[in-house]
Order: C-alpha cells, then structure tokens, then sequence
C-alpha cells in the first residue's frame, strides 16, 4: 500500500515513502523530511503557515496532496539560503525585526519570497494584498511589509 | 469516582514497540547549562526564589545561566531579560543564556501575565543579579588584597578601577564562583547600577531568536519530537457537555500506523505512529455523544449576562458620594456597553509532549505557568508534584490562557495511560471550539454633569463571572475524564474600572455572576480592555454633552499627573490634535462634496490600573457610509512605562497590541449554537488582514531612573475606545458593542439621519 515519491526538494532529490498519496504535503515534509519552515497552522488551507513554492508558485502544503508533488520542485523556507548566505527576505526580517512569535513567519515569507519574483518593486499596496491571505495574530504586519520592501531593495 | 479508562489495542502497541526497537530516548539536544544542571546527581539546583542560585549560574568559562521562571511567548522577553541580566553583572551580553520556565531549574515567578513580565520577573532577576556582583567584587577584594571601592567591573572581570594603584592583578567571575553555587541569598536592597552607566539596557538589541525563526532552525513546540512517541488527536464531545454513549475503531484499524483509542469519561483520543494516521483516525472514528443543548441563544446573550444571578457586588472604587451627588447634578447620561466573547486565536494549535516513565512525568509544553500546570497535573493524576516536570519550549503566541496548558493535560493523561510518550497536536477546531474564553462583558454607566460640564458624579458596574480562590483554568482533560480539578478564574477582569481621573465622586462596581456561557480565561489585556472601553467611551459621552473637546476634557481631570500631562502634550504634538470642527459642520462639508466616506479621530487615555504605564491614543478612522465598513487608517501612541529595557522590542509589541485589538475591535465575535461553538476556523471567525492594518505612530517616553512597568498590555485597552470615539467623530453614531461590525455601523447610521 506505501508509495514512494520522488520530487526534488530544496534542490537535492528526495524520495519518500509513504503509507498514503494523499497525505498531505506538510506532514511528509515536516515528519518525514524533518523539516521545520513549513508550519501547521490550520490544515485548511485558510492562514497560510505552511506555505511552500511548488514549481516557483506559492501554495499551502496543508491542503496539497503529496503525490501532487511526484516530480517537481519544492522550495522550503530552508532552501531559501544559498551557500550559507541568508536569502535577501531573511536579511530584511531580521533587519527590521519583523517577528513576535514568529509562528506565521514562513508562510510570510515564503509568500513574499513568491511576490518578489514576479514584482521586483511592489508597492506598500501591493504587498499587502500579496499577502492578505496569510493571518498573524502577533500584529507584527507593518514590520513585514517594511521587511518585503527592504528585500526588495537590496535585491533590485 | 474518576471514570475508568477505557484502552482499545494498547497492550499490543506497546509490545509492538517494543519489538522494533522503539527505545525512548529523547532525541532534543538540551542546552549544556540545561543538561548540566539537570543531570548532576548532586546537589540538586536550587529554585528558591529567594537564592542568588535560584536565577544565576556563572560557568567554568565565565558564561552565565539565567534561570528565569517568566517565559517568553514570543514577545522578546528571552532577549530583556538578557539585557536585564548583562547589564547589572555586568558581563557581555553574548556571555548570558536564559532558561525558561522548567519546573526543575526555575524559580516560580509567578505565571507569565499581567504584563508583568519585566516589571516583576525581570526585576528579581535584576536584583539576583546585582546581589551576585557585590558578593563578587568582595570576594575579589579578598583575593587580590585590594579595598572593594577601589575596584569595578568590565564584561566579568574584576579589576582596579581607572586611576586607583595599579599593580593589582584582576580575576575573572569565572575564577571566583564558576561551576559552583554562590549559596547567597538574595539581598533586595542589593545596590543597583546607576541607569547613567548603562551600556546594553535601554538599546534596541536585536531579538536572539529572530534569526532562528526566519530560516526554519528554531523549535517550537510543535517541531520537538521524542523517539518513540505516539501521535495523539483528540476528538471533542460534538456539544461542549455532551456525554460519550458510545465510540467504534473499526474504522481506525484499517489505515496503517493506527494504534488505539484512549476514552475516560468524556475525554476521546486516537493513538497513532505517525501524525496522518492520528488524524485519519479522528476523522474515521464512530462517536455517539448524548444531546446537550445548554448554552444560551446567540442571539439573546446579552439578555442572558443581565438576567444571570449575581453572587455578588464588590466596590471597586469609591470617592465621595455618588447617591448624593448624581441628583444634584445639572444633567446626568447612561450608557450601558458590551463586549463580544473573544477567542485567543493561535495561529498555530496548541501542542505538548508528555513521558511517564518510571513513575515520573515529564511534560514539554508552552505553558506560560509550567509552576501551576505541575500542580494541576497533579491534582489531576493523583501524582506528587515533585514528580513531575514542565518544561517551557515557546509556541504560537497565546495572548493569555490559550489551549496550551490544556494540549498538556491531554498528551499527561494519554502518556500515563499508555506507557509511551504521547505528542498531542490540537487541530484548528480544537484551538477555536475549546481554548477558554474571554468572557461577554456588559458594563452599564451613570454620570452627572454640573452647569460647567464637568463631572460631578460618575457610577460604573460591571457585570463579570464570578470566579474561585485560585487563579487557574480548568484543564479541559480533566474536565471531560472528570478527573479532580478546580474552577475556572477569569483573570484579574474587574481591574482598569477604577477611573484615573480626578472625579470628586465615583462608585465603580463588579457584579459577579453566577455564570457565563464558555469556560472563562484571560486573554490579552483581560477586563482591562472592556473597562477601559467603557470607562473612555462613556468619557467621550460626556465631553460631546459638555461640549468640550474630548482631548482637554481629560486633561483637565489629569491636572494633579505630571506624567500624565507630559504623556498627553507629546500625544497632542504626535497626533497633531486640534479641537475639530463640530460634526454637523464637517457633515455638511461631505453632504456638499457628495462623499459617503467620513473621517474622524478619537482619543483615549489610561495609567494602566491607575497604579503604572501611562498611555495615550488617537485613532484615525473612516466610515463607508454606504457599506458601513470601518477602516482604521492611523494609530498614535505616546507611552510611558518608566525605564525601558529595549525600545524596539516595546515599539513591537505596541504595534502588535494596536493591529491584534483592531481586529477584536472591528471584526472577532465568538459564535455559537445551543451545543457548542460554531466559529471554529478562520472563516467562521475571521481577524484582520494586512490590507485593513493600520498604521501606527509611537512617541515612547524612556525614563531610566524610574522603575520600568509593563508593556504586553496597557496599549491594548485603549484601542476600541479610540475606535469608537473616533466613529463618533467621524458620524455622530456612537457604538457600544464590540464587535464595530458593517451591520451595527449601519443600524447607528440609520437611527441618527432617521
């Protein structure tokens, strides 16, 4: 009954077995992967906590089921470092000290992560709506969109 | 009688185990100061709270252990009470490393609450800390044969001071009390360093923890694992005091990994290898639960909180004579307010993991009370608290008493049970269906104005549950296992009704209620945020029947503060307060221009408790006419909380208040039916989104020779005042009932063109 699947994560190939294709993404991630960017949140797919890139396109893992992933590309908050060297948006949360508890913050930037690539120089406006779909509770949104733009800058 | 459990397949689980090998090991890599301190055999580490060694340890390396019984539930306290702890020992503040809340190595200071983490915990840890410094400076005067004044010390080395005799030699803390205890008790009138000679105090050091949090390396809760655990889920009764007739597995059996149900009275749980197995089991699991229809009509809750018996009535407050003064006034006014029930809102459920093992329980949990949690474990198991132990990992922020603790009892109850370590994740519908509440607050008011418009006479009653000796929540495990518990207290709710202005006569009281419809707690600022809603909302009232401007109004009555004058200039130059134009003009203004849109300010004002942090609001609004939305678009802060730690991490947290409230402000109302709750994920009880958060401007008041007072907190209360003062402002429609939703702005709007 167990499947294997094979996807390339972060960059490197994985190859999972599991006891059900239609598991969702965040679980083989977090309990077979032991990964620990993507987040349970709220398994809905409604706050965004466990928000990955699956071919560079931003989606919940916590409704994603992980045969959908066979063969593609998943980027996780971990494979945003490259060399050692903090991703550009990593640089600017803690620049900015966007964090309180920090739950929420890898569906925030994974998702940010997304917008910056499609939009080099989003507006406040646009980052917002960006990521009117990922929740904090902390109240920690005005830090985040300061972090997105200076991400953005030092990028451009 | 406890009711007795009911185990299906456990005995085969646990051999299965067993067999392959499932030894149980704890895989997480403690701290070294951690895992020192709690495997030396002897002596055991002191958590007196009265012992230098019960907040201190300084290593063979010169590195220091801060013990610290406040945790830090994502609000930076980890990274102040380093500050706190570097700056009086004066060591490097990358030298200090601060472990929090484990019921072995920390004092019980007391549960993380009351924005008090700072004012109280970080305090004693101050004071520890500068008790430790002078013991040391005379401890090197003996050893270098030097007189104590004449030496000082740098980064936690003891050395002449600049221009004394040189030819002393120095020592290092290290050599003086590494590795050993300093068996010292803490001397409270320990001298503390002069604020002038700070150098890591009042700096906006950067968070330890953010660069952990943002790459994917720090452990939460939810990521620490131990070999050989069972993953839990619990299946809640379908209405909240249902009973469980009946449950079948069958189902359970066929998906891979299943191990077992766990039921003990009302309390149902699902065992499982692996966490998706847990899960599909939950959802495949055959409960018949009893009906249970015993919460009150939505609809008619706040008939229901006003017909509810009172225990009894408590002054809280009481200048002059209200009864004689209120009939002499020229005019009186009533309003009466109320407040929705609010969930804690975790964005991540809460989580905890729990081994019994040789008759001992370990539990790791994001309590932000692993002191009180042990107790109640042990109340609830019939164990010694001595045999048990909470150990603090932080979680999703909780804004008060959330699930955590609860999550807890469960993974205690199933690891007991079971024999095996047992992880319990909370789905969504667990965290927002059976975290307590903040309960509905009604609160009614009476002023009377003289011929001058001032106030001559101001009666308040608030109407609150009742609540029992001890400060703590049921645990829901044992609640539902029935299993010995206490009730449940609400928190401090009755504080913050006590007005701070001068009044020469006021009668504020606390009507405790026979009961409330959900399993109260505290939540984020609790009652202080309803009071102060009322007390300002209410003040507004009076001002607009004066006449007067709502901002000199109050400070007219602030007259005898000084801070709170100060407080208030700086908010007036931060807002750009001027006396507005009356409404009627600015309507006719926007009749002319043919907009439907509305703009208005409010402000508000509190010293938090009447006894610390003062702070000032102006909230800037707009109000859709036509939609009846409410959009918050700027927020102005001036606050003061005496000395402050790290101005960063306060402005932080200000913000975080401001944006969190708004939320509860404008949109967060508990729903539910006669069984149960209905608002059980983040459609059916929605918070705000970035496209809706507004702005926020901070003036913070630093005062480093003052005693520095709490911060998690006292912006909070201000919040939906301001809101509905500045919607009075912008519309002439004043709002009494929080949630501001579109439809009671509309109602407002309707009544006052009618």
């Amino acid at each position: 009954m167990s499947k294997t699947i094979k996807f390339n994560l972060n960059g490197k190939p994985e190859t999972l077995k599991v006891d059900d294709p239609e598991m969702p993404l965040l679980y083989a991630l977090r309990d077979d992967a032991g990964l620990r960017g993507p987040r349970f949140g709220c398994g809905l797919g409604q706050c965004g906590a466990c928000t990955v890139h699956l071919d560079g396109v931003s989606m919940r893992s916590c409704v994603l089921p992980v045969s959908a992933v066979a063969g593609k590309k998943v980027l996780t908050l971990e494979g945003l470092e490259t060399g050692g060297k903090l991703h550009a948006l990593q640089q600017a949360w803690i620049d900015e000290q966007a964090v309180q508890c920090g739950y929420c913050m890898n569906g925030m930037i994974m998702q940010a992560a997304a917008l910056l690539s499609s939009n080099k120089h989003p507006t406040d406006a646009e980052i917002k709506d960006a990521l009117a779909h990922n929740l904090c509770r902390c109240g920690t949104h005005l830090r985040v969109v300061r972090a997105v733009k200076r991400a953005a800058a030092t990028m451009a | 009688m406890p009711d007795a459990i009911e185990q299906s397949r456990f005995s085969a689980a646990r051999r299965d185990f067993i067999k392959t090998g499932g030894a149980l090991v704890v895989s997480f890599s403690l701290r070294p100061a951690l895992a020192n301190a709690a495997d030396q055999a002897a002596p055991a580490k002191t958590v007196a709270i009265d012992q230098v060694d019960g907040f201190l340890a300084v290593g063979a390396d010169g590195k220091v252990t801060v013990f610290s019984g406040k945790v830090d539930l994502g609000t930076g306290v980890r990274t102040a009470m380093t500050q706190i702890a570097a700056e009086e020992l004066c060591v490097p503040f990358d030298h200090v490393t601060v472990i929090q809340g484990d019921t072995l190595l920390t004092p019980d200071q007391g549960v993380t609450f009351g924005s008090l983490s700072i004012q109280v915990g970080g305090m004693q840890i101050r004071q520890a800390a500068a008790t430790a410094r002078e013991a040391l400076l005379s401890s090197a005067a003996g050893k270098l044969g030097t007189a104590r004044e004449a030496l000082a010390v740098k980064d936690g080395v003891v050395s002449a001071k600049a221009g004394a005799n040189s030819g002393t030699t120095s020592v290092a803390y290290a050599e003086l009390v590494g590795n050993r205890n300093f068996e010292l008790k803490l001397d409270p009138r320990a001298p503390l360093k002069d604020p002038k000679d700070y150098t890591i105090v009042g700096k906006p050091v950067a968070r330890l923890d953010i660069p952990d949090k943002v790459t994917g390396r720090f452990t939460y809760m939810h990521d620490f694992k131990v070999k050989g655990m069972l993953h839990a889920r619990v299946v809640r009764p379908r209405a909240m005091k249902a009973s469980l007739e009946a449950f079948n597995d069958w189902e359970c059996r066929k998906i891979p990994g299943y191990v077992g149900a766990i039921r003990q009275g009302n309390f149902l749980a699902v065992l499982a290898k692996n966490e998706w197995a847990a899960i599909k089991a939950s959802r495949v699991l055959e409960t018949s639960w009893s009906d249970w229809q015993g919460l009150p009509e939505q609809d008619k809750l706040w008939e229901y909180v006003r017909a509810t018996k009172v225990n009894k009535t408590e002054d809280l407050q009481k200048t002059g004579n209200t009864a004689d003064a209120m009939p002499q006034a020229m005019k009186t006014h009533s309003a009466s307010y109320d407040f929705a029930i609010h969930t804690h809102g975790s964005i991540g459920p809460s989580c905890a993991v729990a081994e019994f093992k040789d008759d001992k329980l370990t539990v790791w949990t994001s309590s932000q009370q692993t002191h009180l949690l042990r107790l109640q474990l042990a109340k609830m198991l019939a164990l010694q608290p001595a045999d048990i132990r909470c150990v603090y990992i932080e979680g999703s922020g909780c804004y008060g008493r959330n699930g955590h603790e609860d999550a807890a009892a469960d993974a205690a109850l199933l690891a007991k049970a079971v024999g095996l370590p047992v992880r319990v994740q909370w789905m969504r519908a667990d965290e927002h269906g059976w975290d307590p509440k903040g309960p509905p607050t009604l609160l009614d008011f009476k002023g009377g104005l003289d011929a001058g418009g001032n106030i001559v006479a101001w009666e308040s009653n608030v109407y609150i549950p009742d609540r029992p000796a001890e400060i703590s929540v049921a645990l829901v495990a044992a609640e539902l296992a029935n299993l010995p518990h206490l009730g449940s207290h609400p928190g401090n709710i009755q504080n913050a009704l006590a007005i701070g202005y001068s009044v020469p006569n006021v009668k504020a009281t606390a009507n405790w209620l026979a009961e409330t419809p959900f399993k109260p707690s505290w939540i984020r600022t609790p009652g202080r945020m309803q009071n102060t809603f009322g007390n300002e909302s209410f003040i507004d009232e009076l001002a607009a029947i004066a006449g007067a401007d709502p901002f000199e109004y109050r400070v007219a009555m602030l007259a005898k503060d000084p801070r709170a004058l100060e407080l208030m200039a700086r908010l007036k130059t931060l807002s750009n307060w001027t006396p507005r134009a009356t409404r009627e003009q600015r309507r006719k203004q926007s009749e002319m221009t043919g907009s439907t849109f509305h703009r208005g300010r409010g402000v508000s004002y509190i010293k938090y408790e009447n006894v610390r942090t003062y702070v000032g609001m102006v909230a800037d609004v707009m109000v859709d006419e036509k939609t009846g939305k409410v959009r918050v678009e700027k927020v102005f802060v001036a606050h003061d909380c005496g000395q402050i730690i790290n101005p960063d991490g306060l402005r932080n947290q200000i913000e975080g208040n401001v944006v969190q409230t708004t939320s509860r402000t404008l949109i967060e109302e508990l729903k539910f039916d006669r069984a149960t709750v209905t608002s059980v994920d983040w459609k059916t009880y929605p918070i705000i989104a970035y496209p809706d958060v507004p702005e926020v401007a901070i003036d913070l008041i630093d005062r480093p020779n003052e005693k520095p007072w709490g911060a998690g907190e006292p912006t909070a209360a201000l919040v939906p005042s301001s809101i509905a003062n500045a919607i009075f402002d912008a519309t002439g429609v004043r709002l009494r009932s929080v949630p501001f939703t579109p439809e009671k702005v509309l109602a407002g709007l309707k009544v006052a063109n009618a």
